[in-house]
């Protein structure tokens, strides 16, 4: 989901960058505000930001040929709330920007955007809906976790379509061309992001119960199943 | 009964991401004799889609700095896996073994 240093127009680079910037900064007050009154959940938000440091360096090989890497942003978005993954995507988009040419600089903030902002709002509103209709802890960790990845790349393609619509078909055809080659890759890693996230949470619901019910994460009645 | 669910999703994990390399087949090389590239990064393809939809687009901004090599490049995405299992496994470390302290502590205090 990384946009190329350099390929976004300059107009479409600033309005990201302007639309990322209060979530960015409203995510960093309220991480600093939640480590301030809880300072003991200080280490599990570093897991949540090591678990998006894995996932998005493991470049994996999909169906449709191509390469592709997960998010790892629904975990954290699920145990922290979404504003906190901003700050968090943008230190990981920020290392592999500047250090592995991966991403840049001026298409930071529309990858803040699609991988920050978009996928863990997506995950948290997806677990508390699939919590209200009654699903299994680990069914709702899998959807939230697996379609937040999926919808990051779909505003990826969508980011782009916009900024390069089809001379002909305009927006509608760039963006089904950008998803053939992003979505359609992901589907596959989306999945497996989706396990993956259920397997942290599951070792986490095991020994870490007391901080998850604190956190409002799970329930008592899931604790002892 | 969680472990046994636990590792039933890593296999299912390794076999989302081996079956591919077993599905997909490279295709001959094309008429120019060039051997044809597979998977090949997702971000690479999406810039190359830029050029064929809008011939006339110059990037207006070059990366920082780049790896010297594919090989620094790799070495560079380890290290963030790295890092980033190595806290995991740590903080893991830490609350089995207070998992295993805290159903310790009350039979010692009983005899």
């Amino acid at each position: 989901m990384h946009i190329m240093e350099g390929f976004l127009p300059v107009k479409h680079a600033i309005g990201w960058s302007i639309a990322s910037a209060p979530f960015v900064a409203y995510g960093l007050r309220s991480i600093n505000k939640r480590i301030k009154e809880k300072p003991e959940q200080r280490m599990l938000l570093g897991v949540a930001a090591a678990f998006t440091f894995v996932l998005s360096a493991l470049k994996l090989p999909s169906v449709t040929g191509s390469c592709s890497h997960p998010t790892g942003t629904g975990l954290g978005a699920i145990l922290f709330g979404p504003a906190a993954m901003a700050p968090i995507g943008m230190v990981v988009l920020l290392f592999q920007a500047i250090l592995l040419a991966h991403g840049g600089l001026t298409t930071l903030g529309a990858n803040i955007f699609s991988m920050a902002i978009v996928g863990p709002f997506a995950a948290a509103a997806i677990y508390r809906t699939a919590k209200a209709l009654k699903l299994s802890f680990g069914v709702s960790i899998f959807f939230a976790a697996s379609l937040a990845d999926l919808l990051t790349y779909v505003t990826t393609s969508a980011q782009l379509a916009f900024a390069f619509p089809d001379p002909v078909g305009g927006f509608i055809t760039s963006f089904a061309k950008f998803a053939g080659v992003f979505a359609f890759t992901q589907i596959p890693l989306a999945i497996s992001e989706g396990l993956l996230t259920v397997v942290v949470m599951n070792a986490l619901l095991r020994f870490n119960s007391r901080e998850l019910l604190e956190m409002k994460v799970t329930t008592v009645k899931e604790v002892q199943a | 009964m969680k472990r046994h669910q636990n590792l039933l999703m890593m296999i299912a994990v390794a076999m989302l991401i081996a079956l591919p390399l077993w599905m997909v087949k490279k295709p001959a090389p094309g008429a120019d004799g060039k051997e044809v590239q597979i998977f090949a990064g997702a971000d690479d393809k999406a810039k190359d889609l830029v050029g064929i939809i809008a011939p006339s687009y110059k990037p207006w901004a070059l990366p920082v700095m780049e790896p010297p090599s594919s090989e620094v490049g790799s070495l560079l995405f380890a290290l963030q896996a790295a890092l980033g299992a190595g806290f995991i496994g740590y903080y893991l470390g830490i609350s089995t073994t207070r998992a295993k302290y805290e159903k310790a502590i009350p039979k010692t205090t009983t005899c």
